[in-house]
């Protein structure tokens, strides 16, 4: 009977705790900024979709490529139109696990330089990406931090001729999210 | 006996659910909200040649246009086929909002100014709204400037207006594809002869086939109901091409219009594109950003 009760509560209590313990967002922050001698362009996304998984170390992003604001709406159009091809690709996303997580308390609140290792899709090609980012948690909220570098050409985005002084080869992308607890 | 069994199920099932929290996509677990995704750039730029296309200039940018159309190619080599004699037009377009657009503009022909509003009432679109189609309303009008040829004649000053009323719809079929229809009314307060209509109905059709990303296809043709204009007058049929490089769009294109406004290009086109009568032309389109769009936050 005790091996029962035992049972019962372990099938019952920890499956519970791990669709608890995720966190998500869906206003996270992707910015990018090309600074070629001509131009600088940059880029703001207020609607990324993320998920983490403290147990797992997961973090997972989507983002809209349409969502993507700029200052110019004819820069904007070349974007979605000509060099990231929305309608065929409207998305990109980033599966990554964050490395040593179980070296991070997620209980108390502190703030941990991490590494993020995983894949990246834009423009329908997936590449390997390191990043490294913050992570701080503070009480039931957690906010990640990261920027890094993106080499366009990675992602088979070409860049013609006429405007090569005015798109940097590299984008850099600032991310930041605050996650909430996800309910579910 | 029954315990152990029980113990065992719970167990498989205590484990089956581990399993499945370890395979499960995590971004699945979020319900995405749908957004309306709205279809954009069926054409370059607001015109298809002469025509306004589906596209209106968005808010808070100003696009310049600089537009040509040279002499007729059967002038020959003497004329440089055509490219001695030009008549040109210089516009502004103004988006005051993403749906609603304005803008004057002076041409030689005719020394003519004119001025538009341009207003879009569906817009094509997918996702949470779908919209099939774009539709937008276009009024115009143009006065003519140049002094008349006939000075023992006191012409009224208000024979001096044309008006153009315009429907434009269309559909982006596919990225390569757009096509619209803009049926027209053109009302011209003077007419030269009794044969000619005030009224002119006229239907226009346009396409666009885009070749490479940055290079596009266009054919535009002026159908105008019988019986409205004067005798040998043609309908204006226009072929180009739409060239862009980051802030220009360089249209360059075949027409046997000489004007570049709604009355001119539609009820008085005298080109014979049989016997030559073509003229080489171009737009050329810089758009400036007056107003920066908000991000919202």
């Amino acid at each position: 009977m005790k091996n029962l009760i035992v049972v019962l509560l372990i099938a019952f209590i920890v499956p519970a705790l791990s669709a608890q313990g995720k966190y998500f967002t869906k206003e996270g922050k992707i910015s990018f900024f090309s600074d070629a001698p001509m131009e600088k362009i940059e880029a703001h996304n207020r609607k990324a979709n993320s998920v983490l998984d403290p147990a797992t170390g997961k973090m997972e992003w989507s983002v809209l490529v349409k969502a993507f604001q700029f200052d110019k709406a004819l820069m904007q159009e070349h974007f979605n139109e000509n060099y990231m091809e929305s309608d065929k690709f409207p998305k990109a996303v980033f599966k990554g696990v964050i490395q040593d997580h179980d070296k991070i308390d997620w209980k108390k609140d502190g703030v941990h330089n991490v590494k993020v290792r995983g894949t990246m899709e834009i423009h329908g090609v997936t590449k390997d990406v390191v990043a490294d980012g913050k992570i701080a948690i503070k009480g039931t909220s957690i906010s990640a931090q990261s920027d890094l570098t993106v080499a366009v050409s990675d992602y088979e985005i070409k860049i013609p001729a006429v405007v090569k002084d005015n798109i940097a080869k590299t984008v850099k992308i600032d991310i930041k999210a605050d996650y909430a607890p996800l309910v579910k | 006996m029954k315990k152990i069994l029980l113990l065992i199920v719970l167990s498989f099932l205590f484990l089956f659910q581990i399993n499945a929290q370890d395979d499960t996509d995590l971004l699945s677990m979020l319900d995405e909200e749908e957004t309306i995704d709205y279809t954009s750039a069926a054409f370059k730029t607001n015109r298809v040649i002469n025509l306004h296309s589906l596209e209106n200039t968005a808010r808070g940018v100003l696009d310049f246009k600089i537009s040509h159309r040279f002499g007729f190619i059967n002038g020959g080599a003497y004329e440089l086929f055509g490219l001695d004699n030009a008549t040109i037009r210089l516009g502004f377009d103004y988006g005051l909002t993403n749906n609603f657009q304005i803008g004057i503009g002076r041409s030689g022909f005719e020394k003519t100014y004119d001025g538009y509003m341009k207003y879009r009432l569906l817009r094509q679109s997918t996702g949470k709204r779908r919209m099939p189609i774009t539709l937008s309303v276009l009024a115009a009008t143009a006065i003519r400037g140049q002094k008349w040829t006939r000075d023992e004649v006191e012409y009224p000053f208000f024979a001096r207006f044309n008006y153009t009323y315009q429907l434009i719809l269309g559909r982006k079929f596919s990225d390569n594809f757009s096509m619209q229809l803009s049926p027209t009314v053109v009302h011209r307060n003077l007419v030269v002869t009794r044969t000619e209509k005030n009224d002119v109905f006229a239907l226009g059709i346009a396409m666009r086939q885009r070749i490479t990303r940055r290079l596009a296809l266009n054919v535009e043709y002026i159908y105008v109901l019988p019986d409205q204009i004067a005798p040998g007058l043609k309908h204006s049929l226009s072929v180009g091409c739409d060239i862009e490089t980051g802030g220009h769009v360089f249209q360059l294109h075949f027409t046997n219009s000489t004007a570049m406004n709604e009355k001119g290009f539609i009820a008085e086109t005298t080109g014979d594109w049989l016997k030559g009568g073509i003229r080489f032309g171009f737009n050329v389109s810089r758009v400036f950003t007056i107003v920066k769009p908000k991000i919202i936050d």
